[in-house]
């Protein structure tokens, strides 16, 4: 109790995270009385597939919960199944789910009716960045050639999926420069980067561990990351340039930015004690030597939230998600 | 040779008795999951991934791998069987895997069935060895346009083979591309066909129909001739296993052919199931004797299961080499590789030569392990066919239900597999061929997609297709196969003396 | 849902009953006429969301609308083909008799109750008493070894998957009231 009570301090003052109210504390301790149910919205080997696994395989190697995960994929309707699934398991503490963008996406491309406020919010664990990539034998070497050609003739962007996160940074970018581009649809990110490759697509905005390969080969080169700030990591990736060495977008004058949610929630009505365990256990997650490699080889930016903040953060990003849906016409009929 | 050095030192890293010991396991393991349908490859290795972070990488990637290899091996069991594919590349094994267990065949049926898949596989294997940076090269010259070919190279390999009325294969053939186009469209996002329902927006997954449609329905089929199976009693032995060895050389061509189109089908990556039904038609479309195909030929079974097991192992050399994963199953690989640490793509056969080349001797040393472990076990397999139809009926009946569920964890996927019982029922008996519908099942959505790339890349123009070599050049052979038929039958008249 | 339900007309009644059943003219037409309907429905549902050619290759609708339209025109053609035999009044051979669907229905009847039963009792359960109502009926065997194996089964299943493989199958109250 002592352990888990510092913990939790340690993590409120280091994140800035006052939601943690008192109450939680107070509370007996909750623990898992069942196998836990751990939803993931996509089909496997994606991305949140993975982390999900990653997340199962460091409780089970670290033993930090008594009871096994068991991850269940529900990918049908962009995920929709998913997110009813933990919908429909009110006050069940024994189903979390991991989220994607599709948590803003599904329902206003579809019409699915849900949001985020039907699920409890546990903690944003990473979010994913996006980096504009071009072949290496391509002339743009930077975001203004890019642009400028992009201005010139139409450009093909590929992206993993439709109405999703890529075709929304693609929107955005038609937005803030004015240029056309042809979107093509893959189905998964090492698809996206080999195309590029293959030079049979003319750019992406692959997440940096889709592309860091190739880049490292030679024959990729990232032009702007979506985010604020530079992607975080020491040392060099390639012989000359680290992950810090890649501008942001805003600094190169193209104002997009995007990141991608990877966030675990429960199912709503949950109580403060079982959210405290789900914040707690993640928080120990999170600390583990595997959970740090997995970040510092795919570039996340790592800020995590709990509580209120991340309710706020959530709040915002949604709504940053309906102009961008609706600028692009992806909204459903009447949704 | 450098290549024969480095693999040297992989077979030394490989051998190791902790290695050698998770080499059985994973066989063994993936023959169990390759036999239940629906727990398929892709699923019993997500299962295991998170187990595997105890172990070095090297150790992890043989063990799944090992899975992977006898999960192959496995998926034949019960289409021969039961005529269940356990997994969607075995589908084409039991158009006359199940006919030659029906006249009491199982054992060699099963033997060649074995013997193939680790003939396609070790070809595989010696192109990984020798030539991975070339075929990673070509590897990237496919995009969507490429990849279109390729599909319309598979149907044109198959169309035509039906027997009966064309008519009849052609609304099969319609139907199955339907269901494929049931769920979200991927290219725009949109709702096809679903109707608000929740349980279609999943769209019809091909696995769950083919457990239906062929295991079900088989079910139904066969008791209606009274409560029994079909399937003879033969009593098999490990003596079967040598005399179908004996017949099998005397298919060396068809060997070197089913490899070629596996190892090209991996690669692309287009994977194993459409390699295994180009197989299969292309050993009928060479065959003089082609109406004996689909009533127990052991060709039937040789071209798909080599073809199967070639594309499954080349299918992984795009992923450690481009990080493109050839098959659902290496795509949950691809993520177990990041997971360890380990970057796929280029870069990997630089600076993890450790890494690669004992996952290289690991395949050839897993599928000599996984042959023999197979083998062995070949008339254990076959005792199954003694056991009373009260007993394994229900069994059956529970596995499928089970492998129906798993697919997406759903339960409406259930209802689905015995609507589709029926329906295959009616049919098989009606003579409406069933693998057109499911040869526009498991590729319908993948064609049309690329189709719309394509045309998307192009800006509508669908001189896309004949654009460079490559593609025009696949087009032709596809357009060839198409009519190969009508021109044969000019050409007959004339070759006929008589 | 069953296949005995359909089109009964055609069967003369001086034949011995384990000779009757539907005729095989009779489903084949039952059947085209479902493909059509099906093809009809897959071209309504396209022309909702477009199915022309727009300016980057063909819209979400443009497949489905046109092998919907091959679906219904193959269909048509086989019902014209069922229809012609039927009216030349040749007596076609039967599709199955009814002593064969009846058999039919011993198994299926069971298998649809079952998956009806699964989202209630779960998978486990319901297969344990599957397994032995199949072994009871059908292979007479004795109850005691019938429930015993049933539950075997259910057993060495549920070991497999929810506790090696850690893959959730649908459960019922049975698995929750002992933790599950």
């Amino acid at each position: 109790m002592m352990l888990r009570r510092r913990q939790l301090a340690a993590m409120g003052a280091g994140l800035g995270a006052a939601a943690l109210a008192a109450p939680a504390f107070a509370q007996a301790a909750w623990q898992p009385q069942r196998p836990v149910q751990f939803i993931v919205p996509a089909g496997t080997g994606g991305g949140a597939d993975q982390m999900a696994r990653v997340i199962q395989g460091i409780v089970s190697k670290h033993n930090l919960m008594n009871r096994p995960l068991m991850v269940v994929n529900k990918a049908g309707g962009a995920g929709a199944e998913g997110f009813l699934e933990a919908r429909n398991s009110r006050g069940n503490p024994h189903v979390l789910i991991i989220s994607l963008s599709n948590l803003f996406t599904t329902p206003m491309s579809t019409g699915i009716p849900f949001t985020w406020r039907d699920l409890t919010p546990i903690r944003m664990m990473a979010l994913d960045e996006f980096v504009l990539w071009v072949n290496a034998e391509s002339p743009w070497q930077n975001v203004a050639q890019f642009v400028e050609a992009a201005k010139a003739g139409r450009l093909r962007m590929g992206g993993t999926g439709s109405r999703q996160e890529d075709q929304i940074i693609t929107v955005a970018l038609q937005r803030a420069t004015g240029a056309t581009f042809t979107y093509v649809p893959f189905r998964g990110g090492g698809e996206v980067s080999t195309q590029l490759v293959g030079r049979h697509i003319d750019s992406t905005v692959n997440n940096p561990i889709e592309a860091v390969t190739h880049w490292r080969a030679g024959t990729l080169r990232p032009l702007c990351v979506f985010d604020s700030r530079r992607l975080p990591g020491e040392g060099r990736i390639t012989e000359t340039m680290g992950w810090q060495d890649i501008p942001t977008c805003k600094e190169s004058g193209l104002d997009v930015e995007y990141l991608m949610l990877r966030g675990i929630f429960g199912a709503p009505g949950i109580t403060p004690a079982q959210t405290a365990f789900w914040v707690n256990l993640l928080e120990r997650v999170a600390e583990t030597p595997e959970w740090r490699e997995l970040m510092a080889q795919g570039a996340f930016n790592t800020t995590s939230l709990t509580g209120a903040p991340f309710s706020e953060w959530l709040g915002r990003e949604e709504e940053r998600h309906r102009t961008l849906m609706q600028e692009a016409g992806f909204l459903a009929a009447g949704g | 040779m450098e290549e024969i050095q480095l693999l040297g030192h992989g077979f030394a890293v490989a051998l190791q008795w902790e290695n050698v010991l998770l080499m059985v396991a994973g066989i063994v393991l993936g023959v169990l999951i390759g036999v239940l349908p629906g727990l398929g490859g892709a699923n019993g290795i997500a299962i295991l991934l998170p187990l595997t972070f105890t172990l070095p990488p090297v150790s992890a990637i043989i063990l799944l791998s090992c899975i992977y290899w006898g999960a192959l091996f496995g998926g034949a069991i019960t289409s021969i069987l039961f005529n269940i594919p356990g997994e969607p590349w075995s589908v084409a094994t039991t158009f006359d895997g199940y006919p030659m267990a029906q006249q009491g065949k199982a054992g060699e049926a099963l033997t060649a069935a074995f013997t193939s898949s680790f003939v396609g596989a070790f070809v595989a294997v010696v192109m990984i060895t020798f030539l991975a940076p070339l075929v990673a090269q070509f590897a990237l010259q496919f995009g969507p346009p490429e990849f279109f070919a390729v599909m319309f190279l598979s149907f044109a390999c198959f169309i035509g083979l039906a027997r009966g009325s064309p008519l009849k294969a052609l609304a099969a053939m319609m139907f199955g591309f339907l269901l494929a186009g049931v769920g979200m469209d991927g290219v725009t996002g949109q709702l096809r066909m679903t109707f608000g329902s929740m349980e279609l927006m999943r769209g019809i997954d091909f696995l769950v129909v083919v457990i239906g449609l062929f295991g079900l329905s088989e079910i139904f089929q066969s008791i209606e001739e009274g409560l029994r199976f079909k399937g003879a009693r033969a009593r098999i032995t490990l003596g079967t296993v040598l005399r179908t060895w004996a017949e099998l050389p005397r298919h060396w061509a068809l060997f070197i052919r089913s490899s070629l189109i596996g190892c090209w089908m991996g690669i692309t990556p287009a994977g194993a199931t459409p390699a295994s039904f180009m197989s299969y038609g292309v050993a009928r479309r060479m065959a003089k004797d082609k109406d004996s195909f689909g009533r127990g030929r052991m060709e039937g079974v040789v071209a798909p299961e080599t073809a199967a097991h070639a594309a499954g192992t080349s299918a992984l050399l795009p992923m450690l080499s481009l990080g493109v994963p050839g098959s659902p199953t290496a795509a949950v690989l691809l993520g177990g590789l990041i997971m360890w640490g380990l970057q796929p793509g280029p870069m990997l056969f630089v600076e993890q030569k450790d890494f690669v080349w004992g996952l290289i001797a690991s395949m050839y040393l897993g599928n000599i392990v996984g042959l023999i472990i197979v083998l062995a076990a070949v008339p254990w397999f076959a005792a199954i066919l003694r056991v009373p139809f009260s007993i394994i009926a229900a069994i059956i009946l529970m596995v499928c239900a089970i492998g129906a569920y798993t697919v997406n964890s759903a339960e409406f996927d259930v209802v689905l597999m015995l609507i589709f019982g029926v329906i295959g029922y009616v049919m098989k008996k009606l003579d409406y061929p069933l693998a057109p519908l499911v040869l526009a099942l498991v590729l319908g959505d993948r064609t049309e997609e690329s189709f719309r790339q394509s045309l998307l890349l192009s800006e509508g123009s669908l001189a896309v297709f004949f654009s460079n070599w490559l593609v025009g050049g696949i087009m032709t052979l596809g357009l060839v196969m198409l009519f190969y038929p009508t021109l044969s039958k000019l050409w007959a008249p004339r070759m006929q003396p008589a | 849902m069953s296949i005995t339900t359909q089109d009964s007309v055609l069967i003369p009644s001086a034949e011995a009953a384990a000779e009757r059943g539907p005729s095989q003219r009779g489903m084949e037409i039952a059947t085209a006429v479902v493909l059509m309907a099906a093809g009809g429905i897959g071209m309504m549902d396209s022309l909702r969301i477009g199915a022309g050619w727009g300016t980057d290759g063909p819209q979400s609708g443009y497949f489905p609308f046109w092998l919907g339209a091959i679906l219904a025109l193959a269909s048509l053609g086989n019902l014209v083909v069922a229809l012609r035999d039927h009216r030349r009044g040749a007596r076609g051979p039967r599709f199955a008799t009814w002593g064969q669907l009846a058999l039919v229905a011993q198994v299926f009847v069971p298998t649809a109750i079952y998956v009806a039963v699964i989202p209630l009792a779960g998978i486990y359960v319901s297969s344990a008493v599957l397994v032995a109502y199949f072994m009871r009926r059908f292979g007479e065997f004795r109850m005691v070894t019938s429930m015993l194996s049933g539950a075997a089964a259910a057993l060495v299943s549920f070991v497999i998957f929810e506790i090696w493989f850690l893959v959730a199958l649908p459960k019922g109250p049975l698995e929750t009231a002992l933790g599950y």
